[in-house]
């Protein structure tokens, strides 16, 4: 009985949600009696896996191989089915991220094992049975669900768990599986990632903005005030849809949804499919002039107060907290 | 060329969620039924693919009779024909199983899906399908360019996209950005009465996962309000009350 956490480097380093992810594994691992074994795939340097021990990974399996530098759906979910077989693992933990969700469903295929996405805490194991709670209805509600197979999948949802050390020496171990070329067959052409910005998917706070803002010359003082925060920028859907900003930061029922540690929402008044996309936001703070807005409902702070007057304000006072 | 789009039938995007059965079952009373909206994104772009005779559009659902007026929907935003496998989906992997098994007994070049349903959130189907077919998948998708052998696809990553190209057969599952969700004009209403859909039998899979119960979220407390006059106090109350900056 073994946990085997898949841990997704970027750029050959790791981010807060692979440690979240290990941390969450190490719980499961604790709670089961069992090890902890992570595995790593892409070029990642000796000290930065070794580091996973600080996270509670005892073992760390490496593949390093120049054609699994960049990220390859079929191969990837192939090695981690391989892994989990080599450690005996009878849970998987992945991050819920965007390649979280490609790879999950083809390893439960693998290993025919059911999988719980979203899950946002550790899995209840009352009287034998595995149950695992996630968002469901797109945040409006969530779903206990039982796994009911003998290998069990989980991803787990960013800001869901949070980081905790339980310092352990990790042996790291070169893990050659083979690969077939079938598996190959889809190639990554070019990435392109703003390195400037904080990503939303996985930030701790995150300022939003929608039409109150009445056009995209004004998001000047959103991304100021973003940046201050160390915060990822989002929107309303009618923003998107007008292209005033990306689809990529539209969050809600049709975006994506958030859990953010504060999530300020500016001039959007809260229908009921973008609160659904926040609503597991841990502190929401509203801004808006129409104090009937139906977000100040869900709100743990508000500013009843026009935005064009209330964020420069913000953000000098936020200018003098810092000093 | 030959475009299978699988489609979920969910509760519209309005529907305040609420649960029967002492909360193990979805309370569908008086709740209208609509097409997946991601779904509706990769039957879009699947139908502009296919445009001026350049192929056909199927849409296949894993559902029982009444989701049939969700199908009709998507026949009259344009698709072709459609396939009801006839059972209740239980979850992703028996549905993924259904669609594969499916998939198998016909022609086809790609597989599009929406990357998730809006209600049980799992993006899972998609790559299931790609797993049990043995093809390529591409989860998450914003773009996608067809030359008639080789898929262009931007993928949404972190903070960006990452480009990948796939020849031969693949299934993607599909984002904003894809296509502009297309609304179905009078004649599609019309024609879409009369297009053929098929109902096939499921197959029988082990049940690997079961929701076993509900919750809604726990209600917030009050809202505080910090005046606009004393903007700077909500920066005090983040940092020393809330503790999150």
């Amino acid at each position: 009985m073994s946990v085997l956490v898949y841990v997704e480097q970027v750029d050959g380093k790791f981010k807060k949600s692979v440690f979240e992810a290990v941390s969450y594994a190490k719980a499961i691992a604790d709670k089961q009696g069992g090890g902890l074994t992570a595995i790593s795939i892409g070029n990642v340097d000796e000290s930065e896996l070794k580091a996973l021990g600080k996270y509670g990974a005892s073992k760390v399996l490496n593949v390093s191989n120049d054609q699994l530098k960049n990220f390859v759906n079929q191969a990837y979910a192939s090695i981690i089915a391989e892994a989990a077989k080599k450690e005996n693992a009878d849970v998987v933990v992945l991050s819920n991220s965007f390649s979280g969700k490609g790879l999950a469903p083809r390893v439960a295929v693998k290993l025919k094992a059911g999988l719980v996405d979203g899950a946002v805490e550790l899995p209840q194991l009352d009287g034998g049975k595995f149950l695992v709670k996630k968002t469901a209805f797109s945040g409006k509600a969530f779903a206990i669900t039982e796994l009911t197979s003998a290998v069990k999948i989980i991803a787990l949802n960013p800001n869901a768990f949070g980081v905790k050390e339980s310092a352990v020496d990790a042996a790291v171990e070169a893990f050659n599986p083979e690969v077939k070329a079938t598996d190959l067959t889809a190639i990554v052409k070019e990435i392109v990632r703003a390195t400037n910005k904080v990503s939303l998917p996985d930030a701790e706070l995150v300022v939003s903005a929608g039409r109150g803002l009445k056009g995209p010359e004004n998001w000047g003082m959103i991304e100021e005030l973003a940046d201050l925060l160390g915060a990822a920028t989002a929107c309303s859907k009618p923003v998107s849809d007008a292209d005033w900003r990306p689809h990529s930061e539209h969050v809600g029922q049709t975006g994506i949804a958030i859990s953010p540690n504060l999530y300020i929402a500016i001039g959007i008044s809260g229908a009921i499919q973008h609160l659904a996309g926040v609503s597991s936001s841990k502190v929401i703070v509203v801004i808006n002039k129409d104090p009937e807005a139906p977000f100040f409902k869900v709100a743990d702070y508000g500013i009843v107060g026009d935005a064009f007057e209330v964020v420069p304000k913000l953000i000098e006072a936020l200018k003098a907290h810092k000093g | 060329m030959k475009i299978l789009v699988c489609i979920s039938n969910v509760p519209d995007t309005t529907t305040k969620i609420t649960f029967t059965n002492d909360n193990t079952q979805f309370n569908t009373a008086g709740v209208q039924f609509i097409v997946n909206p991601y779904d509706e994104i990769a039957l879009s772009r699947a139908i502009e693919l296919c445009e001026s005779g350049k192929g056909t559009v199927t849409v296949i659902n894993v559902g029982e009779s009444q989701t049939e007026p969700t199908i009709r929907k998507a026949l009259a935003i344009g698709a072709d024909d459609a396939v009801r496998i006839n059972a209740t989906p239980r979850d992703a992997y028996f549905t993924a199983y259904q669609i594969a098994e499916y998939a198998k007994t016909t022609e086809f070049d790609m597989i599009l899906c929406g990357r998730e349903s809006i209600d049980y959130n799992g993006s899972q189907v998609a790559a299931m399908i790609g797993e049990f077919l043995d093809i390529p998948s591409i989860s998450i998708i914003k773009k996608l360019d067809y030359d008639g052998t080789t898929a262009t696809i931007d993928r949404e990553i972190e903070g960006g996209k990452e480009v990948v190209s796939v020849t031969g057969r693949f299934i993607a599952s599909c984002a904003e950005g894809t296509a502009e969700p297309k609304i179905p004009n009078m004649r599609g209403i019309m024609s879409a009465r009369t297009k053929p859909l098929v109902v096939v039998e499921a197959k029988e899979i082990e049940q690997v996962a079961k929701v076993q119960q509900f919750e809604t979220p726990p209600p917030r407390g009050a809202v505080k309000l910090v005046p606009a006059e004393e903007t700077a106090k909500l920066i005090d109350l983040l940092h020393q009350e809330a503790k999150v900056i």
